[in-house]
C-alpha cells in the first residue's frame, strides 16, 4: 500500500537543501545587510551591530558602485541583442541542412559554452597579450599599431564582453535548434508551393513561430549578463580603472577580499532587486505582446 | 522541367554558400581552442616568440609532466573527480524531488514547487556571503563537500525531472506497486530507467558544471589541499607574462575531457532540450 509518508522522503533531501542554500541565504543577506559585519565577527559574534540603512545610504554615495551598476548596464544593453542575434542567425543558418556536415559544424559552436572560464580566459588571455599575443600579430600584418587589448579602459569592456558572447552563444543555439524542430514542415512546404523564397519563408514564418524561443533566451540572457562576474574576474580582475568592474565583480571584492559581508550584502539586495524588476519587466511585455 | 532543375541548383548553391560561411564560423570558434593546444606542446621560448608559431616546431611534453610532478595537478585532478561525484548525489537527489513533484499529490507540494520554481530566479551573488557563513557556521569551509554543497541541487534540474516524468504512465507505477515492489524500487527499476533520456542530458550537466565549477571552490578551499583543477589554474594566472606554454597545458588538462565528454553525449544534450526545455 502507497504510505503518505512517500512523496515526503523523495521530496525532503533536495527541498532541504534548496532551502538552505536557495531560500534562507537571502532572509540571511536582507539581515546582514543592516549590520556592520565583517571579519572581526568570527572572532566575537558582538562585533556585530545593528545599523539600520546605513550600508544602503553608504553603497548609494559610492561612486564605486555605481560605475559597477553603470558598466552591468552597459554589457547588457550591447551585450543581449549581440548574443540572441548572432545566436538566432547561426542556428537559423544550421538547420538549412540535414547533411551529416551541418549536423558536425553543430558541435564546433557549442564547445566555448561548455568549457571552463577560468581555462578559456587564460587562452584568451595569451591571445589578447599585447607583446606577443596572436591577435595583435594578426593586426600588425596589416599595418595596425600594438593593440591594448587589456589595459585600455575603453577597449577592455570590449574584450572581456567578445569572450562572453562567444561563450554565451553556444547554449542559445542548442536552444533555437530544439524550437527549429517544432516549426511545422507543411507550413514551409505549402509557402514553398506558393513561391516564397527562402528569406521570406524565413521572416514570415520561421521566426514569428520562434517567438517564445526569442523570449525566453532574451530573458535568461539579460539575466546572465547582470549577473557577470567569470570572464572580467579571471581577464581583467575589474580594471583597469575599475573600466570591467561589473555589479558582481564589486559585490566579490567587497565581500570576500574587504570582508565587508555587511556592506556587500546591501549591495547584493539591491542587485537581486534590479534582477527581479527588469525581469518583471520582460515578463509584463511578453504578455501585452501575446495580446495580439 | 528546365525551372524545377534552376530551383534545385539554386538551392544547391544556397546550402553550399551557408556551409562554407558556417565553416568559416565554426574554424573561428573553435580557434582559441586549437591555439590553447598548439601552444601546450611548444617549447617555452617558442610560446612567447613574435611572431607566433602556428605549429610547434619542437614538440614537448615537458609542461604536462610539470603540471603532474612539479606542480600539484594531481591532486587538483582527484579533487575535481571527487566534486563530480558528490554532484552525481545531488543529481539522484533532484530526480528522487522531481518524481516525488510528478507523480504523488501531497500536502504542501505546490507552494514547494513554488519555491523551486523560485530558486531559479536568485542570482548566485546575492546568496554568496550568506551561503559562506552558513558553511563557516557549520564548519564546512575548506572541505570538498562544502564545494560542492551550495550547487549540489538547482531548481532548474528539479524542474526539468519534472516535466519529464509527468509523462511516465501511472499505470506502469501502479503494476509494480501490485507486483509488490517497493516506492524506492519503483523509482530505481521503473522510473529512472524510463527517465533515461532526461538523466542522460543531467548526467552530462551536471558533470560539465561539477568538473568546471569555479566561484565555490575558490570561495571555500583556502587549503592548496583542496585546491580543483579550476583554481589551480587561475593560480597560474600570473604566470602569463613568462610561460605561457604550461598556462595551455593546464588548461587543456581542464578542457580535454570536457570535449570527450561532448562530443560522446552531444545527441543527448540536444535531444535534452527539445524534449523539456521549451515546453
Amino acid at each position: 500500500m502507497r504510505n503518505r509518508l512517500t512523496p515526503y522522503l523523495f521530496v525532503s533531501p533536495a527541498m532541504l537543501l534548496l532551502i538552505t542554500f536557495g531560500i534562507f541565504p537571502i532572509f540571511v543577506a536582507a539581515v546582514i545587510s543592516t549590520t556592520n559585519m565583517n571579519i572581526s565577527a568570527f572572532a566575537n559574534w558582538n562585533n556585530v551591530k545593528f545599523i539600520g540603512v546605513d550600508n544602503y545610504t553608504k553603497l548609494f554615495a559610492d561612486p564605486d558602485f555605481w560605475q559597477a551598476i553603470g558598466n552591468t548596464g552597459l554589457f547588457a544593453v550591447f551585450g543581449v541583442p549581440a548574443i540572441v542575434l548572432l545566436s538566432l542567425g547561426v542556428a537559423l543558418l544550421l538547420n538549412h541542412s540535414r547533411s551529416w556536415f551541418f549536423r558536425a559544424l553543430r558541435a564546433f559552436y557549442f564547445i566555448p559554452a561548455i568549457t571552463a572560464i577560468v581555462a578559456i580566459s587564460l587562452v584568451w588571455g595569451y591571445l589578447y597579450n599585447t607583446q606577443f599575443g596572436l591577435l595583435n600579430y594578426l593586426l600588425s600584418l596589416v599595418g595596425v599599431p600594438q593593440v591594448q587589448w587589456l589595459s585600455d579602459p575603453t577597449l577592455a569592456k570590449f574584450s572581456v564582453a567578445l569572450v562572453a558572447v562567444w561563450r554565451g552563444t553556444g547554449l542559445n543555439i542548442i536552444i533555437f535548434l530544439a524550437a527549429l524542430q517544432g516549426v511545422p514542415k507543411e507550413y514551409l512546404e505549402a509557402a514553398s508551393i506558393d513561391g516564397a523564397g527562402e528569406w521570406k519563408k524565413t521572416f514570415s514564418i520561421v521566426i514569428p513561430l520562434l517567438r517564445f524561443a526569442i523570449f525566453f533566451v532574451s530573458v535568461t540572457t539579460t539575466i546572465s549578463w547582470l549577473q557577470f562576474f567569470d570572464e572580467p574576474f579571471v581577464l581583467t580582475d575589474g580594471g583597469p580603472l575599475g573600466a570591467t568592474t561589473s555589479a558582481s565583480i564589486f559585490l566579490y571584492k567587497e565581500g570576500f577580499r574587504l570582508n565587508q559581508f555587511g556592506y556587500a550584502s546591501a549591495g547584493s539586495i539591491v542587485l537581486f532587486a534590479i534582477i527581479a524588476v527588469i525581469t518583471l519587466i520582460q515578463l509584463r511585455l511578453r504578455r501585452a505582446d501575446d495580446d495580439y | 522541367m528546365t525551372t524545377d532543375r534552376t530551383h534545385a541548383r539554386r538551392r544547391r548553391t544556397l546550402t553550399v554558400t551557408i556551409g562554407v560561411a558556417l565553416g568559416i564560423g565554426a574554424l573561428i570558434t573553435a580557434f582559441p581552442f586549437l591555439w590553447m593546444l598548439g601552444t601546450a606542446f611548444k617549447p617555452q621560448r617558442e610560446s612567447v616568440t613574435f611572431p607566433p608559431t602556428i605549429v610547434p616546431q619542437a614538440p614537448t611534453l615537458e609542461w604536462f609532466n610539470t603540471l603532474f610532478t612539479e606542480l600539484d595537478f594531481g591532486r587538483y585532478l582527484i579533487n575535481t573527480v571527487l566534486v563530480v561525484l558528490i554532484g552525481f548525489v545531488g543529481l539522484l537527489l533532484m530526480a528522487m524531488a522531481g518524481y516525488a513533484f510528478a507523480k504523488f499529490d501531497f500536502r504542501g507540494r505546490k507552494w514547494m514547487f513554488f519555491l523551486v520554481l523560485a530558486t531559479m530566479m536568485i542570482p548566485i551573488q546575492v546568496t554568496m556571503i550568506p551561503t559562506y557563513l552558513i558553511l563557516n557556521g557549520m564548519k564546512l569551509t575548506n572541505t570538498l563537500v562544502g564545494i560542492a554543497l551550495p550547487t549540489l541541487v538547482s531548481g532548474f534540474s528539479i524542474f526539468l525531472f519534472r516535466q519529464f516524468m509527468t509523462t511516465i504512465p501511472t499505470e506502469m507505477l501502479e503494476a509494480a506497486r501490485l507486483d509488490g515492489a517497493g516506492e524506492f524500487r519503483t523509482f530505481w527499476q521503473i522510473v529512472l530507467p524510463m527517465s533515461k533520456p532526461i538523466l542522460a542530458v543531467q548526467v552530462v550537466l551536471t558533470f560539465i558544471s561539477g568538473w568546471n565549477s569555479f566561484l565555490w571552490p575558490l570561495i571555500i578551499a583556502s587549503d592548496q589541499k583542496l585546491y580543483t583543477l579550476s583554481v589551480g589554474l587561475a593560480l597560474l594566472n600570473q604566470q602569463l607574462a613568462v610561460n605561457p606554454s604550461l598556462q595551455m597545458a593546464a588548461a587543456s588538462v581542464m578542457v580535454i575531457p570536457i570535449l570527450i565528454v561532448f562530443i560522446v553525449f552531444q545527441r543527448y544534450v540536444i535531444q535534452g532540450f527539445a524534449l523539456s526545455g521549451l515546453k
